[in-house]
């Protein structure tokens, strides 16, 4: 009796998917959209001569190893949340959050280290593209943090738990996204500077 | 049996979307609604104003074009100082008057009213949902367009006036304050406002993907969605691809213009005097440009491409022709038309052999097309034509999409285009095939859903007055400027009295005014029309023009949640017109195939074992949960 109840509430609403869910992936379309764009005008425009050479802030290294870990220490609190470990799924997501402040803050400092070696926002568009790739990515992980919050806040009253996984999962579904996102404009600035 | 069961299935059900609809006040009905139709309407009603706008602008530039030599003092009490002494039109708010026309008619009229209207109204109808995805977002989404055209408004009465740089607004013309007035106060206001307008057209196309993937009702297969769908769902697929690259180019235009940046500025000298931007490239900006550029064409069209089939199709009284082959050219449509950007910039100093690659998928668009237009005129052929407005519009489009087409084929040639490129032949054929028709598959939307969409009729009579009018007015108004084209006009030019060869086209360049005035003058009757049916029309009918597609199963005013009882179930495609055997020459969606054994065919007729064996399933779930539940 069970599964016939399940089969007609599934009819009410043939959703193939959750319907939050799916617009968020809509939405990383879009982002990916934005991101291909500008990459490609990178290569459009460095393959047209007058290309400032300088070396990358070494400290992305650093900011690329605090985006994996962040993003293994929300997985973690994912399936933690999933075996109903609330204790878990509170520490794993204070130190996601923690972990994406610190990002941000290591991106600063790159600000600070091209600076330093004279590459400025305005001026070659070698340096200009960076800025704008770092600074709107940073942007992207602004949202990413106050979602991470968010869903901080509803793990403390119980809001998150095996049973309630959605705003948990499309948490997740970003904050990995926006960390592949990172790493790919990472390497394409590693080949490509 | 059928009936019996949408009956017991409309007793059980629990459904509260009538009952808070009496809580609905003024402002969350008609201002904050976030029902699916009410957005609709909001979307038309502003498109409408921006129609009027958009063609007001158009007017005052034809009489500058047409009668170079008129006086325009009354027009002071409107332009103002744009009026200079001599009685004449300032040569700078000519610029911004081609500009804003443009911006307004691509993206406020025919990307926002087209799309913004009739997905918003349609899709949850015909796919058989209660609303959106996400009424919230959709409500935004409005908002959003609001704001913008707020701020794109404001920009048309600052002193400095409005944005001048062509709709495409290329850098360094746009980049720059001292290039032209209009690049100072007016070309910030219109970067915030299209940057609201990307944000009002993703959460807008966001939503319409969700809802066309995750909403469709029992039986709503991606095989028996109505083609007006179809076009809906692959438009705002192009748009989430194609908006936020717009967002990158006006992204690094913003850091170009006001924070110094070298993007798209290089080695530019003002009054003798070196700018500081060096290493940057204009032809950057048109690249990116025109990414979003050319699929906006189709985001523009396939809307009216989707309505005209679905017209077309009930007023012939025969199944669309080519269903499928309908589907995969709209398909190859939008893969096309991301690959193809390059042919706005052939005379860009282009690599001539690129050029030739981006002349042949050009030119293989032509292929789909030409598929849409022989579905059309087969599905025509031999119908038992009626003709509603709605209707003739449909037959208009079609005969622009050709007209307007077959230029097309011209411009794609690289060679060519080099003669073409921004001439009056260029301004003729996007006008035709982009403009014209696309909003003649407004037109048409609006007379065949306006029954849905206010309960009333609008008037015939005036409907086919107004259609003859705008159709030969149109014609009158772009076909003679092939001509001008030809003989090497350039667009965007305030005046050519000073080319000896012009003198010849004057009576020409006259004609295409008067009749442009003319045609403007024809919508007026619309206008009446859509406002005076709206309060005074005949009452609709539930189903006036016996149309299969799920909408016109709802009430006469359907409120929020559409139908009243379950929602109901889809058993066929939508285009079972004049089916032999059938007893009506027209079967809606809902009829199950086990209730219309004389006319199905011999592979529906073993779909009916299993129909029947899902419904009989469906019947014990739900006894058994009532059952459950007393």
């Amino acid at each position: 009796m069970e599964e016939k109840f399940e089969y007609i509430e599934n009819a009410e609403q043939p959703i193939a998917m959750h319907p939050k869910k799916f617009a968020l992936w809509l939405f990383i379309v879009t982002v990916v959209m934005i991101f291909a764009s500008l990459t490609s005008a990178y290569i459009v425009r460095q393959s047209e001569g007058n290309w400032l050479e300088f070396d990358l802030p070494s400290i992305f290294w650093y900011t690329s190893g605090i985006i994996v870990l962040s993003s293994i220490t929300l997985h973690w609190g994912y399936l933690s949340a999933k075996k109903d470990d609330l204790q878990s799924l509170r520490t794993g997501m204070i130190v996601t959050s923690a972990l994406g402040f610190a990002f941000l803050v290591g991106q600063w400092y790159s600000w600070v280290a091209l600076v330093d070696r004279d590459v400025f926002f305005v001026g070659n568009p070698a340096g200009s593209f960076l800025y704008v790739f770092t600074g709107l990515h940073a942007l992207h992980l602004v949202s990413g943090v106050i979602f991470l919050i968010i869903v901080l806040i509803s793990s403390f009253r119980y809001q998150v738990h095996s049973k309630n996984l959605d705003t948990m999962e499309m948490c997740l579904t970003y904050w990995h996204f926006l960390g592949g996102l990172w790493l790919y404009l990472f390497m394409f600035l590693l080949l490509n500077h | 049996m059928a009936t019996a069961h949408t009956a017991t299935h409309s007793a059980s059900t629990h459904d509260h979307h009538d009952e808070h609809e009496h809580h609905d006040n003024f402002i969350t009905k008609y201002i904050f609604s976030t029902d699916h139709k009410m957005i609709g309407k909001q979307f038309l009603v502003t498109g409408i104003f921006w129609a009027i706008i958009g063609g007001l602008l158009s007017i005052i530039f034809r009489l500058q074009l047409g009668f170079p030599d008129m006086e325009l003092y009354w027009l002071k009490p409107l332009l103002g100082g744009w009026i200079d002494d001599a009685g004449k039109l300032d040569p700078n708010f000519y610029l911004a008057l081609v500009t804003m026309h443009g911006t307004i008619m691509v993206f406020f009229v025919l990307t926002a009213g087209l799309s913004g209207t009739f997905s918003n109204f349609l899709i949850p109808l015909q796919i058989g949902a209660r609303d959106m995805a996400s009424g919230f977002m959709n409500m935004l989404s409005y908002w959003f367009f609001f704001l913008s055209g707020v701020i794109m408004f404001t920009s048309l009465f600052i002193e400095t006036g409005p944005a001048s740089g062509g709709w495409v607004v290329y850098p360094p013309l746009s980049a720059l304050e001292q290039a032209m007035p209009g690049s100072g106060l007016g070309m910030t206001l219109w970067l915030i406002a299209m940057t609201f307008f990307i944000a009002s057209s993703l959460l807008g196309g966001i939503n319409y993907i969700t809802t066309v993937i995750n909403l469709r009702t029992k039986g709503m297969s991606f095989s028996r969605l109505p083609l007006t769908i179809w076009a809906f769902f692959l438009t705002a697929v192009i748009g989430l691809l194609s908006f936020p690259v717009l967002f990158s180019a006006a992204l690094l235009l913003v850091f170009d213009r006001s924070f110094g940046t070298s993007f798209y500025l290089s080695d530019i000298y003002i009054g003798g005097e070196a700018l500081p931007n060096t290493g940057g490239s204009p032809v950057l900006y048109q690249h990116l440009f025109w990414f979003l550029g050319h699929p906006e064409v189709y985001i523009v069209l396939l809307p009216a491409l989707g309505i005209t089939s679905e017209i077309i199709s009930v007023n012939s009284r025969k199944p669309i022709f080519g269903y499928k082959a309908m589907i995969i050219s709209m398909l190859g449509i939008t893969i096309l038309s991301f690959i193809v950007w390059a042919h706005h910039m052939f005379v860009s100093g282009m690599n001539p052999f690129l050029g030739s690659i981006f002349m042949f998928l050009t030119l293989i668009i032509a292929i789909p097309s030409a598929v849409k237009v022989f579905n059309y005129l087969t599905t025509l052929w031999r119908g038992n034509l009626i003709f509603t407005p709605g209707m003739l519009f449909s037959i208009g489009l079609v005969s622009f999409f050709i007209s307007g087409g077959l230029t097309g084929i011209f411009l794609g040639n690289s060679a060519i285009d080099i003669q073409l490129h921004d001439t009056y032949f260029v301004v003729a054929h996007f006008h035709l095939v982009m403009g014209s028709a696309s909003f003649f598959g407004l037109m048409a939307g609006v007379y065949h859903w306006f029954p849905k969409m206010f309960g009333r009729m609008m008037d015939a009579r005036l409907g086919y007055i107004h259609f003859w009018l705008t159709f030969i007015g149109v014609y009158m108004v772009f076909f003679p400027m092939h001509y001008i084209g030809i003989a090497g006009f350039p667009r965007r030019y305030y005046s050519w009295t000073n080319f000896e060869f012009s003198n010849m086209y004057t009576d020409l360049n006259m004609f295409v005014s008067v009749a442009a005035i003319i045609t403007f003058g024809a919508q007026l009757i619309f206008l009446f029309n859509f406002f005076y049916s709206m309060y005074r029309g005949r009452v609709a009918s539930l189903n006036p023009w016996r149309s299969n597609t799920l909408e016109w199963t709802t009430p006469l005013h359907p409120k929020h949640g559409n139908w009243p009882g379950e929602i109901p179930t889809v058993y066929r495609w939508p285009y079972d017109y004049s089916k032999p055997g059938a007893a009506e020459d027209f079967i809606p969606q809902t009829v199950p195939l086990s209730a219309t054994p004389e006319s199905n065919l011999p592979h529906e007729q073993e779909l009916v074992k299993l129909e029947k064996a899902i419904i009989a399933d469906e019947e014990e779930v739900l006894v058994a949960n009532e059952s459950k539940e007393s």
